[in-house]
């Protein structure tokens, strides 16, 4: 992928996450920040398809961009064809296993497995 | 780094001392960015709790709903804030906007690009994520 | 090793003189046969008017001629003479001592560049990187074989034509963006804030059609985007070329903001 296409993907994610990541911040101050994080009020909010849509378009966003973001470093500190390789792989499958990782608490706790 | 490339290396990278407010807030934006996503990181096993029925998430709150807790929340929001607001300005300085025009150079030769229109943006950005610190302690130790 | 020095032996002493002295730290190594850098010392007079190279050729005149430093025009016109001086990177014939403000004043070799000897450095990548954009216009040489058509011996242009790129024209490859930019102090394939500065100029050129050719240049992960606005090399520049303004303007191109 070229990295003009890669950045354009960075900048695309960090603007839409700001407003999501906003949203999912004020939902804790609507019944008093204590009270929204207990257990019944969390899962009425994963019950919420609306919320559970948010929850998992923030988490894709925030992985690409940050895991993004980490390989922008890591390739600046070092380089060399089998670190850059190895840093892109890597990012790849942190990025992939963050995702699925919060998918599957999103999913199973939408479908009332908890 | 070798003698040899002469490179200053990490400490090159992370002494902003010496060029004005744009390194510090480069500066600022690397380690804002590794914190949150550190946190993120943390912030998605953290929430996976859930599954674990309402002991798992109850054991989870007593550790995080402390006062180091909410001291180390304020930290995040003061540096997702700032992230936001100064990246907010680094995607416009990258579209090239205000960072002035072209012109025949002339003494003292002062960068048209290094105006006040970015240094308001950085310095607005380290306020709003004090006033949003200060916001957030108001909401976590205020109740 | 303090020594004291006078900048100007073969004039009586004047009682209304301002003459002051301040410390001047050289750093000295030869790859040759030293590890490391070690700093010798020399206390140097100096005027308001006297810059940091007129102190280091002092100092070689003086009291030691192994001091190695590059300079030439001493006008801040052929960029040869840039070090770190107290820290920053600068032009020693374009720094004067006074308007530095301290007693101390250490000058190193430019930071990023392999050193050669004491003061002097390697410029090999910053020509290699320079070389990489295709630093020359690039036109259809067909419009100037043309004999019939006498317009078409010369490339006319506007002077707003030639104010959007006549300030990055400007560069004397100093090097001291290349050494104040915060991606070079670790990233050894970042092409830097001259190559990409010069890329600009060439892309805002209005005689040049090679603008396509460089943007795929510098369309790679060491390219433009390691840069990150720091500002840095514009901080530095002698010349007002402002390197990060012409980035930025480069990275428009990439990003569908210019066309």
């Amino acid at each position: 992928m070229k990295e003009s296409t890669i950045m354009k993907i960075h900048y695309g994610t960090a603007l839409a996450s700001v407003g999501l990541v906003a949203v999912h911040i004020l939902m804790r101050l609507t019944t008093g920040f204590a009270d929204s994080l207990s257990y019944e009020n969390v899962l009425a909010n994963y019950q919420s398809v609306p919320y559970v849509v948010m929850l998992e378009l923030i988490l894709i966003l925030l992985a690409v961009h940050g895991f993004n973001g980490l390989r922008v470093i890591l390739l600046e500190l070092k380089q060399g064809r089998v670190y850059e390789k190895a840093v892109s792989y890597g990012v790849v499958i942190g990025m992939i296993a963050l995702i699925g990782y919060g998918s599957r608490t999103i999913i199973m706790t939408n479908m009332g497995m908890v | 780094m070798t003698q040899d490339e002469n490179k200053e290396g990490i400490k090159g990278m992370a002494n902003p001392g010496r060029y004005g407010i744009e390194r510090i807030a480069y500066l600022l934006m690397r380690l804002t960015g590794l914190g949150l996503l550190g946190y993120f990181i943390a912030h998605v096993y953290e929430t996976s709790n859930i599954l674990r029925g309402r002991m798992g998430w109850d054991d989870f709150l007593a550790m995080t709903q402390t006062t180091e807790g909410h001291i180390f929340l304020v930290l995040v929001i003061g540096m997702c804030v700032f992230h936001t607001g100064n990246g907010i300005r680094i995607m416009l300085g990258h579209g090239g906007v205000g960072v002035g025009k072209p012109a025949r150079p002339d003494y003292p030769y002062d960068p048209a690009s290094q105006n006040y229109r970015h240094k308001i943006g950085i310095y607005s950005s380290i306020v709003l994520a004090a006033v949003a610190m200060m916001y957030g302690m108001a909401v976590m130790f205020g109740e | 090793m303090a020594q004291v020095s006078s900048v100007a032996d073969e004039q009586p002493p004047n009682p209304l003189s301002t003459t002051k002295s301040i410390l001047l730290r050289i750093s000295r190594f030869n790859p040759e046969f030293d590890d490391s850098n070690k700093f010798m010392e020399f206390t140097v007079s100096y005027e308001k008017w006297t810059t940091v190279l007129e102190a280091i050729l002092d100092v070689k005149k003086h009291h030691d001629h192994s001091v190695a430093v590059r300079y030439s025009c001493r006008q801040a016109t052929c960029g040869s003479c840039g070090m770190l001086i107290n820290g920053k990177p600068r032009l020693a014939c374009f720094t004067k001592i006074s308007e530095l403000d301290s007693n101390v004043v250490t000058v190193e070799p430019m930071n990023n560049f392999p050193v050669i000897r004491d003061l002097a450095v390697k410029f090999e990548r910053l020509f290699d990187t320079h070389q990489k954009i295709k630093p020359y216009l690039i036109n259809d040489d067909s419009e100037l074989d043309s004999e019939l058509d006498s317009n078409k011996k010369e490339f006319l242009q506007t002077p707003k034509e030639v104010e959007n790129f006549i300030q990055f024209a400007n560069c004397i490859k100093c090097g001291l963006c290349n050494s104040a930019c915060p991606t070079m102090t670790t990233d050894s394939s970042f092409v830097g804030p001259q190559a990409l500065a010069q890329a600009y100029r060439y892309v805002a050129d209005s005689r040049d059609k090679g603008k396509d050719t460089r943007l795929d240049i510098i369309d790679e992960s060491h390219g433009i985007w390691r840069c990150h606005f720091a500002g840095s090399c514009s901080q530095v520049c002698p010349k007002g070329v402002d390197p990060a303004m012409g980035i930025q303007f480069l990275r428009g191109y990439l990003l569908g903001f210019r066309s």
